[in-house]
């Protein structure tokens, strides 16, 4: 991992702050959507803020999969995990995410045999190694965990294994996206693209941004200094009157995507006409379910989960903070009724969420001022 | 900073002020976990329950007074999967764990005793060779292993093999470690690199395709402890052993119970790159990671340099580095300045670390 190094030089990052200080207009407010949660994470753990004057507000996104999951499919995940026949097998970050009567690590504790893996590989080798169980996937994600659904499922196919099922709860980046564009209360001045989605789909499909919105788009990777230099380059094209998508993240993202993973992902996948998303309600188009090809493998044909809607607590302003209009702090319940042990909105369970991020690094961010810590030894 | 913001922090400093309350309708694995759920079962439910004075530090070890000697006591449970991995084994960690409790408590081991509780099924191959390496962490140690007990459950009550020592010692009368004795200025010094423990059982479980050569730390830390009481003297004011919860938790820790804050420097956490690079795919912090072959101290800033010295002089000690010091402010808190420039918070770990999926 030492190439890691070269991205996080604390020199290079003063050369950009200063450079991104002396560049701004003054007289300007600079307001900045990071669309994904991995970046969100790392504007936290590197204290990227601090690195930033204050006439430049980052607002952080609905990017992250497990925060924008709705908790009627977490009820339904949950449910098919306590079917006694059933492994359930899903990421670490979900293990925490509140449905309705809890989460599955308390699900879990009860009795439910719910299995932590880092890949769908891993899910469909229980499933090898286990003939006599139905082994179930709970998909989520954006196009950059999708690709490996796919293939999974491509593999099972092939392999003919029968008692493997994904339930599928993949989403696209660009209705919510556009959703967020068409709500009145949105004032933004241009986005931060994600990264390791746009691995997958490229850069294209932002360019309705700047054409539809005049909005700029630009697609960034996931080391403190791509953020920086991608705050930059915003601030360049706002300051110049441009507005287009520029890609930050060459080193990783070819302008027309994998069109390898786009390939298996239009084989496995359709869209659905609808999908809700938390905080942000149904938005057409914008979610992903087993194409017909792939239907033995639904988990949701297969457990016939009802499709129910719960509606999220009425405390919970997850809505609000996701789309920029509400800081996490001004939630009403940040921090009192919702903490990351005990998430009332699921912005607080990933790590990526906008409120656990603020929670754990950004606290006191911008109040430390009076500790001064900048005497290393 | 807005009036609301300030007031919201304060609200949050308050709330983690209240002792507190134990609410967990089953108990899940989170609360083996070492964070911020361990502390609610054993503050809010074992606590409460025992009320005994003893027992209120909550620091490695107890120490009793009798006759005019002052008895340090622990114990501690082994339930580590799989049971040897690179770099150590379940015997050997249950003999290093409970004797380094009590080192960094202050206190010069005597014996332990241990408890096998054993899996119906297991080969008795696998019970001779972690004896032998209980046996061989013992002598190394300089403690005996005195008195013990087994049983035997069921096939599928067990991952084959727990292990359960209690250790006792002398605590050392000229020294006075505790979270009180900190004082700001002082320095925190961190005997070797973060997470190495931890992130050996991660590869050796084998749910991750991950090839990187990490061994375990496991080790005994009392040459390490004997160098600082030597170099540092009275100027040794706390130490702990960062397990479970890892450093970030340790020093929350420190800083809760002191009264006062923890700075820390990003660029002077010895930490593998294997290490790192592990982390870094999986998404967890190794400032959370488990160590079981390491020391955290606190010295004077008169004494730091002396004892810094002295830990790299010793065998597992090549490493150590002052990572940070304690301040007035921010009080209760632990912040690091980051490597790229910036400062963040470091809570202690919610729960389990869990991998993040992007």
């Amino acid at each position: 991992m030492r190439f890691v190094s070269e991205f996080r030089n604390a020199d290079l990052a003063r050369a950009i702050s200063a450079e991104i200080a002396s560049t701004i207009d003054p007289n300007r407010h600079y307001k900045l959507m990071e669309v994904c949660g991995g970046h969100t994470h790392t504007i936290y753990r590197h204290g990227i803020k601090d690195l930033l004057p204050e006439k430049i507000e980052l607002v952080h996104g609905p990017g992250c999969p497990v925060c924008v999951l709705p908790m009627g499919r977490v009820d339904e995940g949950i449910s098919i995990a306590e079917r006694p026949e059933v492994i359930f097998t899903c990421f670490g970050d979900m293990m925490r995410v509140p449905g309705s009567k809890g989460n599955l690590l308390e699900v879990k504790a009860g009795g439910a045999d719910i299995r932590m893996v880092y890949s769908p590989l891993d899910a469909l080798r229980i499933a090898r190694e286990n003939p006599g169980r139905e082994v179930v996937f709970y998909a989520i994600g954006f196009e950059t965990t999708a690709p490996s659904t796919a293939l999974t499922l491509q593999r099972a196919k092939r392999e003919g294994i029968g008692n493997f099922s994904v339930f599928c709860n993949h989403v696209t980046i660009v209705p919510p996206v556009r959703a967020l564009l068409d709500s009145p209360d949105l004032r933004l001045d241009g986005f931060i693209g994600p990264g390791h989605v746009s691995t997958v789909i490229g850069c294209r499909p932002y360019e309705f941004m700047p054409k539809d919105y005049g909005k700029p788009c630009v697609v960034a990777g996931f080391e403190p200094l791509d953020l920086l230099q991608a705050a930059l380059m915003l601030i360049h094209q706002l300051d110049e009157g441009r507005c287009e998508v520029e890609n930050q993240y060459g080193r990783a993202v070819p302008w027309e995507g994998n069109l390898k993973a786009l390939e298996s992902m239009s084989e496995v996948f359709e869209l659905r006409p609808y999908f809700e998303w938390r905080g942000l309600g149904f938005i057409a188009q914008s979610a992903l379910k087993l194409s017909s090809e792939y239907a033995d493998f639904d988990a949701e044909l297969r457990y016939s989960t009802p499709g129910v809607r719960v509606a999220d607590p009425k405390a919970c302003q997850c809505g609000e903070v996701l789309k920029g209009v509400l800081k996490p702090h001004e939630c009403r319940v940040f921090g009192t009724a919702c903490t990351p042990e005990r998430p009332l909105g699921a912005l607080m369970v990933s790590s990526e969420g906008a409120c656990a991020a603020y929670f754990n690094f950004g606290r006191r961010s911008s109040g430390n001022q009076k500790v001064e810590i900048g005497s290393r030894r | 900073m807005t009036g609301r913001e300030q007031r919201v922090l304060d609200a949050l400093e308050r709330g983690r002020r209240r002792p507190p309350k134990f609410d967990a309708e089953r108990i899940d694995m989170s609360h083996g976990a070492g964070g911020k759920a361990t502390h609610k079962l054993i503050e809010g439910l074992l606590l409460p329950a025992f009320a005994d004075p003893a027992l209120a530090p909550l620091s490695d070890a107890a120490v009793i007074p009798f006759a005019d000697a002052r008895l340090a006591i622990t114990t501690d449970s082994f339930v580590v999967r799989p049971l040897s991995f690179p770099g150590g084994s379940i015997g050997e960690l249950a003999v290093n764990g409970t004797v380094n409790d009590l080192a960094v408590s202050g206190a010069t081991p005597l014996a332990l005793s241990c408890a096998f509780i054993i899996e119906e099924g297991l080969e008795t191959e696998v019970l001779r060779r972690e004896v032998a390496a209980m046996a061989d962490a013992a002598g190394r140690a300089g403690v005996s292993i005195a008195t013990g007990d087994t049983k035997v459950v069921e096939r599928g009550k067990g991952d084959g093999l727990y292990v359960i020592t209690t250790g006792v010692g002398l605590a050392d009368a000229g020294l006075d470690l505790s979270t009180a004795a900190v004082k700001p200025g002082d320095k925190i010094i961190c005997s070797g690199t973060l997470g190495d423990h931890g992130t050996a059982i991660l590869i050796a479980r084998g749910d991750l395709d991950l090839e990187a050569e990490v061994l375990s730390d496991t080790r005994c830390l009392t040459p390490l402890v004997e160098a600082l009481k030597s170099a540092a003297g009275p100027g040794l004011r706390f130490m702990r052993d960062p397990t479970r919860g890892g450093v970030g938790t340790v020093l929350n820790e420190l800083a809760r119970d002191s009264g006062l804050g923890v700075v820390l420097w990003e660029e002077k956490m010895p930490v593998r790159e294997a290490v790192n690079g592990a982390c870094e795919i999986l998404g967890i912090d190794p400032l959370y990671v488990a160590n079981e072959g390491k020391l955290l101290a606190v010295v004077s800033p008169e004494t730091a340099d002396t004892a810094l010295e002295a830990l790299r002089n010793v065998e597992g000690g090549k490493e150590a580095e002052i990572i940070g010091e304690v301040r007035e402010e921010p009080a209760r808190m632990v912040l690091m300045h980051t490597g790229f420039g910036g400062t963040r918070m470091i809570d202690m770990l919610v729960g389990d670390p869990l991998p993040r999926i992007c």
